[in-house]
């Protein structure tokens, strides 16, 4: 392999680490606060307001169920709002967090939800003001959740992030479609399978390892 | 633990000159200093009813109560599940609310409390939980100091009630400890102390010894009568076990389909049953007769035959064993026995196999005492 290869594949995986690493802090930041407005505004929830859980729930599932590589285009006019441009590297994170934000937000609400009721109750009974319930209760109870959540939320983004050469992004799968497959480079190709199986295990290893410590508790 | 009464009063703690640290403490002193010579922890249900609604119709669960909880008692709830226990202890600290009536503590309407006065309400009155309810993510320590951290206290005065607290419910050492390492016994202390580290009034027990074994039920009990007996704190439990209300309460309400069926102390609630809801829930307590003699049993003397008689006690006659001895000189025999002693007054009931000279049974019936030949053995 080539010099020039080499410093290809290092330049996709820098890539790739940054689109993913920079999408995946902005859905966690913001899928948490999504994730708990749709546990406490749904009916019998502790802020119950129906009617606006109904329409962010429809809206979340709009997104979720858009394709990664439609949502890249027709985010387009936005991310060109939001970044100046619409190729490159931050030209990817704009659909990347868009799209993984209801995603994680999804499995952090089931997470959330999971909490026990009495706990929530205990709280209430002994004085805790909804800001303490959430600080207290919510997030800490169902903290192996969300972190096994992330993970998920994580390998997938690693995943969906692979079409991110669309839009000129670059990255590890942009790479082995343009090398591996399309100028039939089956040694690229297998290299940057390894290298993309290796980023998701050690992910996937982390958290496993984080969600276990949490749980010995 | 016994010079830990003192500190542990109510007065120890709402005196505290602290300096608040935010506005929930500056409420959590005002509200301790503002009610000094108030009738503390009594609790007044008026007129109360409860229709739960939801789309597959109306539930009535309460209707009809009108109840007086003394400050300083403890106060029992008993009734099958659905009587609505729960639903009437949940209305004191307003986790439920009524549809009818209100409820009163220290003769303050609570239904008029708004968000705020509600926080600093409920840190009046404690709960404990059949399931424990601790927090999974927090040591006991943690757990036991939460309800005052969230009140904003100052955290050398945090740090002295939590320890105070902690060794009141026998919990030393165990601070660093997660729920999850503990046994029943030891979480409910948690629960427990938990309940009492704002150094509440009311102390709120919804079936704190249902998810306990026999033995553990029975320290739980003796702490909570050793809590209010040295914090002279109200306790309002519910149960469905009469054993629990024989071992501790001062009063009882019996519930039945969510109305007051009998209310008043134990001893005479369990003595003269009155109601058909009372005497359901005290038949596990009542021993049917030994299967030995159900078998051998006859309805009419026969050959040498003695009598079986049953003989009842509810109220302060003791049973007089000489007398018994001199009412049936040719024989008398006791075959099974459950006797309690409750408040000073003898509830159960005595089997004594008997001769009958001239084949009368002439044991005077009074309210306190009944006898009945059940047979001939």
């Amino acid at each position: 392999m080539s010099d020039a290869m080499i410093a290809r594949i290092q330049q996709a995986l820098i890539d790739t680490l940054s689109m993913v690493g920079i999408s995946a802090g902005i859905a966690l930041l913001a899928g948490i606060p999504l994730a708990l407005f749709l546990v406490l505004s749904a009916p019998g929830g502790i802020v119950a307001a129906p009617l606006l859980h109904r329409v962010l729930s429809a809206i979340v599932n709009g997104f979720r169920a858009t394709p990664f590589i439609v949502l890249l285009v027709a985010l387009l006019p936005l991310t060109r709002l939001l970044t100046g441009t619409t190729i490159g590297v931050w030209a990817a994170i704009v659909p990347l967090s868009i799209s993984a934000t209801p995603f994680f937000a999804r499995i952090a609400e089931v997470s959330l939800r999971e909490v026990d009721a009495g706990l929530i109750e205990a709280a209430q009974a002994m004085g805790c003001r909804r800001r303490h319930i959430i600080r207290h209760v919510l997030l800490p109870e169902a903290l192996p959740g969300l972190v096994g959540g992330f993970t998920v939320t994580l390998v997938t983004m690693i995943g969906a992030s692979a079409m991110a050469g669309a839009v000129g992004a670059g990255g590890l799968g942009d790479l082995a479609i343009r090398y591996g497959y399309q100028r039939f480079d089956t040694t690229l190709m297998l290299v940057v399978i390894v290298i993309l199986v290796a980023l998701v295990s050690i992910v996937q290893f982390a958290g496993d390892l984080a969600v276990r410590r949490l749980r010995a508790r | 633990m016994s010079d830990l009464s003192l500190p542990l009063t109510r007065a120890g703690f709402a005196t505290v000159p602290a300096p608040p640290a935010g506005r929930d403490a500056v409420r959590a002193v005002r509200d301790a200093h503002s009610s000094a010579p108030r009738r503390a922890g009594s609790v007044r249900f008026e007129g109360i009813g409860k229709t739960y609604r939801s789309a597959a119709g109306e539930v009535r669960a309460l209707g009809g109560i009108d109840i007086d909880i003394p400050e300083g008692s403890i106060f029992g709830i008993i009734g099958r599940s659905g009587a609505g226990k729960s639903s009437l202890l949940r209305l004191v600290n307003r986790l439920e609310e009524p549809t009818e009536g209100r409820v009163l503590v220290d003769g303050q309407d609570i239904a008029a409390f708004d968000a705020n006065a509600l926080v600093a309400f409920r840190r009046r009155v404690g709960m404990v939980f059949q399931h424990f309810n601790l927090l999974s993510a927090k040591t006991v320590w943690e757990n036991v100091a939460l309800p005052l951290k969230v009140a904003g206290a100052p955290r050398v005065e945090l740090h002295r009630r939590v320890a105070e607290v902690l060794a009141l419910v026998g919990l030393e050492g165990k601070e660093a400890s997660y729920p999850s390492r503990l046994s029943g016994g030891q979480k409910q202390r948690v629960g427990i102390a938990r309940a009492l580290v704002s150094g509440p009034e009311v102390l709120l027990c919804d079936e704190a010894t249902s998810a306990l074994d026999p033995e553990t039920t029975l320290q739980i009990l003796r702490l909570l009568k050793d809590i209010n007996h040295r914090l002279r704190l109200t306790v309002i439990l519910i149960t469905h076990e009469m054993s629990v209300i024989r071992e501790i309460c001062d009063r009882v309400l019996v519930l039945d389909r969510g109305e007051v069926a009998e209310t008043g102390s134990v001893w005479q609630v369990f003595g003269n049953p009155r109601h058909a809801a009372t005497q359901a829930l005290l038949e596990p307590l009542v021993r049917s007769l030994p299967d030995d003699l159900a078998v051998r049993l006859s309805a009419e003397p026969a050959g040498r035959a003695e009598a079986l008689i049953e003989l009842r006690y509810a109220g302060v006659a003791e049973p007089d064993l000489a007398d018994l001895g001199r009412r049936f000189p040719d024989g008398l025999r006791l075959l099974d026995a459950s006797l309690d002693r409750i408040d000073g007054h003898s509830q159960g009931r005595l089997l004594v196999a008997a001769r009958l000279g001239g084949g009368s049974l002439d044991i005077e019936a009074s309210p306190d005492t009944q006898a009945k030949v059940l047979g001939y053995v």
